[in-house]
């Protein structure tokens, strides 16, 4: 579903590398873990798939689709195909967990009776009922990383990308967050996540892509945290 | 679509609301601008009205002689009046001169005895031409000398035109008024750049606090119109909030300087507010909604760049 065809990244200044021939695929229904240091091109690699960074050499393709040969006016219906998760949570400060769960549906033109359905269902998927007219800033961490994932999934998405994203949150909040994306990809959905925590890994025993310097030097079907 | 519309209205609407004092920065400044264009409005149009008024009262004098023959005149004030720099021409007969004589007189004993002590009125008629520009009475003066110039020594008619007396005040005359509208037009366009740059910042700084809000939305998918729908929307309520609130400041502004502004410059702002109120609303408003709605699009569309 995803595939990335010896993909180059350099930067302008002609040295520093941020990817190198990156070579893999990704297949429907799967749940890829990306590890590695800071650096090692994790964060890179999920922006191509968002078409928020270009390749200097190779390909990226979502099942037929040249990731970075659609045209600039079409880019916004491409990725409401993908639900984004961040470490940062990237929720928008002035609505509400349900506003900004609905606002993910309103891009999309659902209409307003989907919405009315869906948005409840998914704040439910992650256990925040009771918060959904809260503000971000009166949410915890966790919170406002699960209000993120509703966000991601409310319009049912072929592909969760999630960047890191345990990396703000207390081992408690972590593990909900892990388990909330295990229950997703059981529902059906791709999910490709990059992570520095080895206890996210060892629990989710999935498939492990591990890089180092730009270039994916292990890539274990049931993964282990190596580095 | 409609939809769509809908909520970009209702986007617009609820972020104008919750990013509160943002809104009330941009509408201050907004209306400071909208305040200096309404002020060289009147301003404008105070000094236009009194160099009228200043105009008005210039003019060049023809006098004929006493025994003058009618017919002539009448040629004469036809052909004036025929030109076409000449506003008005005001014709005086030998009676209506000498009962003004006598009226400006009346209380110089000696100068209406004199006048009774001769048989006939020594007052010839004039005419009082008056012409749409200052720097147009050369011309028109030249013109009645030429007529002098062709009569006969005989059946000589114009006794004297006061142009060549005049000449001074109003060569000085036309320099200040040209000089006037030059500079002001100078002031009020450095004026209405500044208001208009100052305006633009002020909500380029205003959305910049959303540019993280403006890079979420497309990552979640938004389309461009959809994410700059409700700044367009804020920026036309700016304005439109500005235009009401400054032509509420000029109210009791003008109630207090009217009066003030009629006995120097013959002419109330107040009323001048009044009588054109839906005007200056409108151009108030509108440069409002211009000024808001332009400087939100170019400032959204900074973030809207890939």
């Amino acid at each position: 579903m995803i595939y990335f065809d010896n993909v180059s990244k350099v930067y302008s200044d002609g040295r520093s590398a941020a990817l190198q021939e990156v070579t893999f695929q990704v297949a429907p229904k799967e749940f890829v873990s990306i590890v590695g240091h800071s650096g090692a091109g994790k964060t890179t690699l999920l922006k191509m798939i968002i078409a928020e960074d270009k390749p200097s050499q190779g390909q990226v393709f979502f099942e037929s689709l040249d990731i970075h040969r659609i045209p600039k006016t079409k880019l916004p219906s491409y990725r409401r195909k993908i639900g984004t998760i961040f470490q940062d949570f990237k929720l928008l400060p002035h609505k509400t967990a349900y506003e900004n769960v609905a606002f993910a549906m309103e891009a999309n033109g659902r209409t307003d009776a989907e919405i009315a359905e869906n948005v409840p269902h998914a704040l439910s998927l992650v256990d925040l009922d009771d918060k959904a007219w809260n503000f971000p800033s009166e949410l915890s961490g966790g919170e406002k990383q699960r209000v993120a994932i509703a966000r991601a999934i409310v319009n049912q998405p072929d592909i969760i990308i999630a960047d890191e994203p345990t990396g703000n949150l207390d081992p408690i909040a972590t593990y909900e967050v892990v388990q909330i994306l295990r229950k997703i990809n059981d529902l059906g959905t791709t999910v490709i996540m990059t992570t520095h925590n080895k206890g996210v890994i060892d629990e989710i025993e999935r498939r492990v892509i591990t890089m180092d310097g730009g270039r994916i030097v292990r890539d274990d079907t049931t993964g282990k945290y190596v580095l | 679509m409609i939809t769509g519309f809908r909520r970009v209205i209702k986007a617009g609407f609820v972020g104008f609301w919750r990013n509160a004092y943002v809104s009330l920065a941009s509408i201050f400044v907004l209306t400071i601008a909208l305040f200096v264009i309404g002020a060289t409005m009147f301003l404008n149009q105070l000094l236009e009205t009194s160099l009228a008024t200043i105009q008005s009262k210039v003019d060049i004098n023809v006098y004929f002689v006493p025994d003058a023959p009618d017919e002539e005149i009448q040629r004469i004030l036809a052909a004036v009046e025929a030109l076409p720099d000449v506003a008005s021409v005001t014709f005086t007969s030998r009676e209506d001169a000498l009962l003004r004589y006598q009226e400006k007189n009346q209380d110089d004993k000696i100068s209406l005895q004199a006048l009774d002590e001769l048989d006939e009125n020594p007052l010839g008629a004039n005419i009082a031409v008056q012409t749409n520009e200052t720097s147009q009475y050369e011309g028109v003066a030249l013109f009645l000398e030429n007529q002098r110039e062709q009569e006969q020594p005989q059946v000589q008619v114009i006794d004297e035109v006061n142009y060549a007396q005049n000449k001074d005040s109003i060569d000085t005359l036309t320099n200040i008024i040209n000089a006037t509208e030059r500079a002001s037009l100078i002031i009020m366009g450095i004026l209405l750049l500044a208001s208009v740059l100052i305006t633009f910042n002020t909500i380029r700084l205003a959305i910049y606090t959303s540019r993280e809000e403006i890079a979420i939305m497309r990552l979640v998918g938004a389309s461009n119109m959809f994410i700059r729908g409700p700044f367009m929307l804020q920026g036309i309520m700016y304005g439109f909030i500005s235009g009401v609130l400054t032509m509420l400041l000029f109210y009791p502004l003008l109630v207090w300087l009217g009066p003030r502004t009629e006995a120097f410059f013959e002419m109330n702002l107040f009323d001048y507010y009044i009588v054109n109120f839906g005007e200056i609303f409108g151009v108030l408003i509108g440069v409002g909604i211009v000024l808001g709605l332009v400087s939100s699009t170019f400032a959204v569309a900074r973030y809207l760049r890939t």
